[in-house]
């Protein structure tokens, strides 16, 4: 076999179908299945046998995930002619990313595009004639994936990591200049001058990560709020969007419970409808509440749908709100009535600029579908904002930006230990190479000049 | 034409390169010819006469567990030797030595004529003679003599189209009022060899008698005795102190108002080793720099002023040196200069030094793109082992980057090239944890055994290490301590902390206050030499992490294993991108792990070669 490492990836389409599938290869899937698979009769993965699928819990420190079949294939005789384990699991995101979490956590890693059919091919599972074809998805997957990449990349978040690797780097050159050059006249670094500055690094990172996108809003759901007058249709619209041809995500075991929460899987994107028994109940959160306690729930929220009525003219009330949504992600709605039509869609869009605004009707169904593109546009598209800077927004991003926290958690516990400054290297390093990897930019050289820009070197 | 002697291997230029080279050339059984431009400048140390510190002890050490000569002779000569880094870890520890220049030369000299199979000659080498089906065949020589050897090694250093600068002052040349080689260059690009031009400076050596070492600090060598080699047993050594001082504000002002009358040269310098006018005007904040005063032997009075390397004409440099505390009187011997020279562009190169195109002709060493003495030494012993395996017939003599440092440093030169002089640096090394300058002969000697570089005496001295650092961890590991009260005395009296299970010695040593030493006289445990200690402690203290870098070099093995071969062509796999096809059929890289080293070829590059490679392999296997 060529490779060594396991690999895991989502292998069924986001978000669509009732079954998710995530896929591991390599000879430690098991291993890893082992480690988060319960089976109802106690048995774990490495029990199971070949092509035998067992029912049981995908579980994480205790907290049952999701209710799963496990299905063992064990090398050669797999897909990739490696140990192959399959997690089928509920098809909405949320199962599937935690799961998918889960693995990479236990010690797999992200498949690259197209990588379980490269192995295949290069384990000798496919003839020949798909030698080809696997090039191809390389390729084109490789491509796309990078078209995504670079287009889910937000100017501040390659901002965010430059400063970040420039940080690292900073360090790495003070502690390699003092390493390669000891004669010249270089202050060395001391080790509280390290942890603090990984210290400082690490917060950042951290930070980075509380803003991710797929985090929070693929793993937590979009957290929306629906604000309208009474009457205006907000339980419609509720009812339209949880209408049975979409799975509900349901409410996830361990979670707190103490507000009631309504998910809606929109193409794949759980919206996490905030108080949607006050809508139910009340059908009036403006009246009821004010204007005051609106600005508390737009605040909270990563998607605000505003309901407007056509029949009616803009009440103070409604120029408030609509006021209320500038600098925040929204989508304004303008619902057909049967009575006469007085509001003008053109004129809405001019007190929210730049936001998008849908003429509906609920009762007919039309414009549901655009609304629900305007959301997927804004999840993948990397437009939705949360809290201050949501700028983090892919897996991919989110798992390397993770890692190198990881390894700067490494340098501390290295300085902690007494080892020197060689030793505290390997681990910045590798923190700033899988930074550089979700910019692309990995350059070794960089370290080099770094030490020749910031110290004045030579004999 | 006058055929003088026919040989199978030439080496040209007796500098580090030159001088390892020809003796692995001959050790090997090949009928060897060195050539210098004057034998009385064998292995010259043109700038100065330091060898070592850290990456570059470190190849020292790979040279001689390989067998090389550049540790003993430095060993024999040297008039200072210290260890640096170590406050640092003992991945970068490393020996520095100041060598006795006259001796160096005179002492290296005498073992390339003493050595069996060597003849070494003074010639000036004009012309690379290759034959009609493209290998080389052999030199000829300015007064028109033909020496006949299928295979050459350039080792030229800085010698190519030398020119020298001080000040207004320019003159074809060598350095240290030497000749140049000055058509070799233009043979070389008749027969397609991309050049290229760079710089080096030194600074001015001075008269010691002129220096008051009063306003100086004293930098005096290690008290305890090291040496480069494995097998030398120098245990006394005469040494000579280093002297320390710095430039002022006033040095700095003179420089700056002389900038005009630093002279244009068209090389590309190092960044590493920038002249005191380069620092001056790039650190310009910095409102003093330091500078070693070194000797240059026991038997001279010239000493070598670290740090000011300089092309500004001589009046400026009595001027600015004049400033520096010690310097007031200073009388200089011989000025600084600036020398351009031109080199090979190393990506022409296959990681055994011979050159893709050309059969037989290998280069290594300055004449690469690279700087240092140990640089070029090891280059040397790399290029003369495999000029020697290409006369056997032996499979090819390359080391990774997971085995040496001159498994980097070559691997950097062939497969990414360089912009400036390139040295060799820790930072540079992937593995550093485990390329140590102390256990180089651990990793090096079964490989230069297998070749039959490695002498028996050295192979038997290496064996018993090796056996004996194995016998004391399996000892280690069987003694284990209870946590009774005499124990924990013990382990108190050492100063560490009490036991809170029992354990074995093994684990105890991975304390940080502990030591063998302090073990061995508690727990009777056997005397060991001070080398096996060494590598027992670092074995077990430093664990975890040698582990972690063994597993990233097994993860990358299997990719350097992945041979291209040698007729494969690029542009017959449509998927790789225009620019991965172009750099690699220039670079035509030896494994696919090479091939993803190279700039602009990206991991799915590497994913579709392996692809068609094994596409290739499976249609071979139906023919």
């Amino acid at each position: 076999m060529v490779y060594e490492d396991t690999i895991s990836a989502v292998a069924t389409a986001l978000g669509e179908g009732g079954i998710g599938i995530i896929r591991m290869s390599g000879n430690q899937a098991i291993q890893v299945a082992d480690q988060i698979f319960i089976g109802v009769n106690g048995k774990k993965a490495s029990e199971i046998k070949s092509f035998q699928a067992a029912y049981g819990n995908i579980v994480d420190e205790g907290v049952i995930i999701d209710e799963v079949l496990i299905l063992v294939m064990r090398a050669p005789r797999s897909y990739t002619r490696e140990d192959v384990v399959e997690i089928h699991c509920h098809g909405g995101v949320t199962p599937l990313r935690k799961i998918l979490d889960l693995t990479l956590k236990q010690g797999a890693r992200l498949a690259e595009p197209g990588e379980f059919t490269k192995r295949a091919f290069l384990n000798g599972r496919l003839d020949l004639t798909q030698a080809e074809a696997v090039i191809d998805i390389i390729r084109s997957k490789t491509d796309s994936s990078l078209k995504m990449a670079v287009g889910q990349l937000s100017g501040v978040l390659s901002e965010k990591i430059r400063e970040l690797r420039y940080e690292i780097l900073q360090m790495i050159a003070h502690l390699e200049a003092s390493i390669d050059f000891p004669e010249d006249d270089i202050e060395e670094m001391t080790i509280e001058e390290v942890t603090q500055g990984v210290r400082e690094t690490m917060a950042k990172v951290e930070q980075l990560l509380a803003t991710t996108q797929t985090g929070k809003v693929l793993r937590d759901g979009m957290a929306t709020v629906i604000i309208g007058k009474p009457n205006v249709g907000k339980s419609s619209l509720l009812n339209a969007l949880l209408n049975e041809k979409r799975a509900i995500v349901t409410d996830i075991p361990g979670t707190t419970r103490d507000i009631i929460e309504e998910y809606v899987n929109i193409q794949g994107i759980p919206l996490k409808i905030v108080d949607t028994a006050g809508i139910r109940e009340t059908a009036d959160i403006v009246e009821r509440i004010g204007v005051e306690r609106a600005r508390e729930f737009v605040d909270k929220a990563d998607l605000i749908l505003v309901l407007l009525d056509s029949s009616n003219h803009l009440s103070t009330e409604d120029h408030q709100v609509l006021a209320l949504l500038e600098g925040r992600q929204a989508i304004v709605l303008i619902n057909k009535s049967d009575l006469p039509q007085v509001l003008e869609m053109d004129k809405v869009a001019e007190l929210v600029p730049g936001k998008k605004v849908i003429r509906l009707s609920i009762a007919d169904e039309i414009g549901l579908d655009q609304l629900e593109q305007s959301i997927v546009d804004m999840v993948y598209g990397g437009h939705i904002k949360q809290g201050e800077s949501a700028i983090v927004n892919n897996v991919r991003q989110a798992h390397l930006i993770e890692q190198a926290g990881k390894h700067l958690e490494d340098v501390l516990i290295t300085a902690e230990a007494g080892m020197p400054p060689d030793c505290l290297v390997i681990d910045l390093r590798a923190a700033w190479e899988k930074l550089g990897e979700v910019t692309g930019d990995t350059v070794g050289e960089d370290i080099i000049s770094q030490i020749f820009t910031q110290f004045c070197i030579g004999k | 034409m006058f055929v003088v002697d026919h040989y199978d291997v030439i080496v040209v230029g007796a500098g580090h390169a030159g001088c390892e080279a020809a003796l692995a050339s001959a050790r090997l059984g090949c009928r060897t010819l060195l050539t210098t431009l004057n034998m009385d400048n064998i292995a010259m140390m043109p700038c100065n006469p330091a060898v070592g510190g850290p990456a570059k002890g470190h190849l020292v050490r790979e040279i001689d567990a390989l067998g090389g000569e550049m540790g003993i002779n430095t060993d024999k000569t040297c008039i200072q030797m210290r260890m640096l880094n170590t406050g640092k870890g003992p991945a970068v520890h490393a020996l520095r030595a100041q060598a006795d220049k006259h001796y160096y030369q005179a002492n290296m000299k005498h073992v390339v004529e003493t050595q069996p199979n060597l003849d070494v000659k003074q010639l000036l080498i004009e012309e690379i003679l290759v034959s009609a089906d493209g290998s080389v065949k052999g030199v000829q020589i300015e007064t028109g003599e033909v020496y006949y050897a299928p295979c050459v090694i350039i080792a030229t250093g800085t010698y190519l189209g030398g020119k020298v600068f001080i000040g207004e002052v320019t003159y074809d040349g060598g350095p240290n009022g030497q000749r140049h080689a000055e058509k070799l260059t233009s043979s070389l690009r008749s027969l397609g060899i991309t050049i290229m031009r760079f710089k080096t400076g030194t600074p001015a050596r001075v008269d010691r008698r002129s220096l008051d070492f009063s306003k100086m600090i004293i930098q005096p060598g290690d008290d305890t005795v090291h040496n480069f080699s494995f097998m030398s047993n120098v245990a006394t050594r005469e040494q000579l102190p280093c002297w320390l001082t710095y430039t002022n504000e006033k040095t700095h002002e003179i420089i700056r108002n002389n900038m005009h009358r630093v002279p244009t040269y068209k090389g590309i310098g190092p960044r590493y080793c920038p002249s005191i006018e380069a620092k001056v005007e790039r650190f310009a904040d910095k409102t003093s720099h330091q500078l070693f005063l070194e000797p240059e032997g026991m038997g001279t009075e010239e000493m070598y002023v670290q740090g000011m390397s300089t092309s500004l004409p001589v009046d400026v440099q009595y001027e600015f040196l004049r400033t520096i505390p010690g310097l007031e009187n200073v009388r200089i011997m011989r000025p600084g200069y600036a020398i351009d020279y031109d080199c090979v562009d190393p990506t022409q190169l296959k990681p055994t030094l011979e050159f893709k195109d050309i059969q037989g002709l290998f280069s290594a060493g300055q004449s690469n793109g690279t700087s240092g003495y140990e640089e070029a030494a090891a280059q040397g012993l790399i290029a003369g082992i495999n000029a020697a395996l290409l006369i056997k017939g032996g499979s090819p003599f390359i080391l990774t980057r997971a085995d040496a440092y001159i498994g980097v440093l070559i691997d950097d030169l062939v497969t990414k090239g360089t912009r400036e002089p390139y040295r060799i640096m820790t930072s540079r090394a992937e593995y550093r944890l485990i390329l140590r300058q102390d256990n180089a002969d651990l990793r090096l000697t079964e490989k230069g055994r297998a070749i039959a570089l490695v002498s028996d005496e050295r192979y038997v001295s290496f064996t018993h290490k090796k056996q004996a650092i194995e016998q004391t961890l399996a000892l280690l590991k069987s003694s284990s301590v209870s946590p009774t009260a005499e124990v924990q005395e013990k382990i108190l009296a050492m100063g560490s902390t009490e036991l809170r299970t029992g354990t074995t010695l093994y684990d105890l040593l991975r304390r940080t206050e502990l030591s063998y030493e302090s073990l061995q006289a508690k727990f009777d445990l056997p005397v060991i030499p001070a080398a096996v200690r060494e590598q027992v402690e670092i074995a077990i203290k430093y664990e975890g992490y040698i582990k972690k870098q063994i597993e990233q070099v097994e993860r990358a093995s299997k990719l350097e294993q992945k041979q291209i071969p040698d007729d494969i062509d690029y542009h017959d796999i449509p998927s790789l991108t225009l620019e991965s096809k172009e750099k690699l059929s220039k670079l035509r890289p030896l494994s696919v792990g090479q091939a993803g080293r190279i700039s602009g070829v990206s991991p799915a590059d590497v994913s579709i070669l392996l692809i068609y490679l094994e596409q290739q392999r499976r249609k071979g296997e139906q023919v």
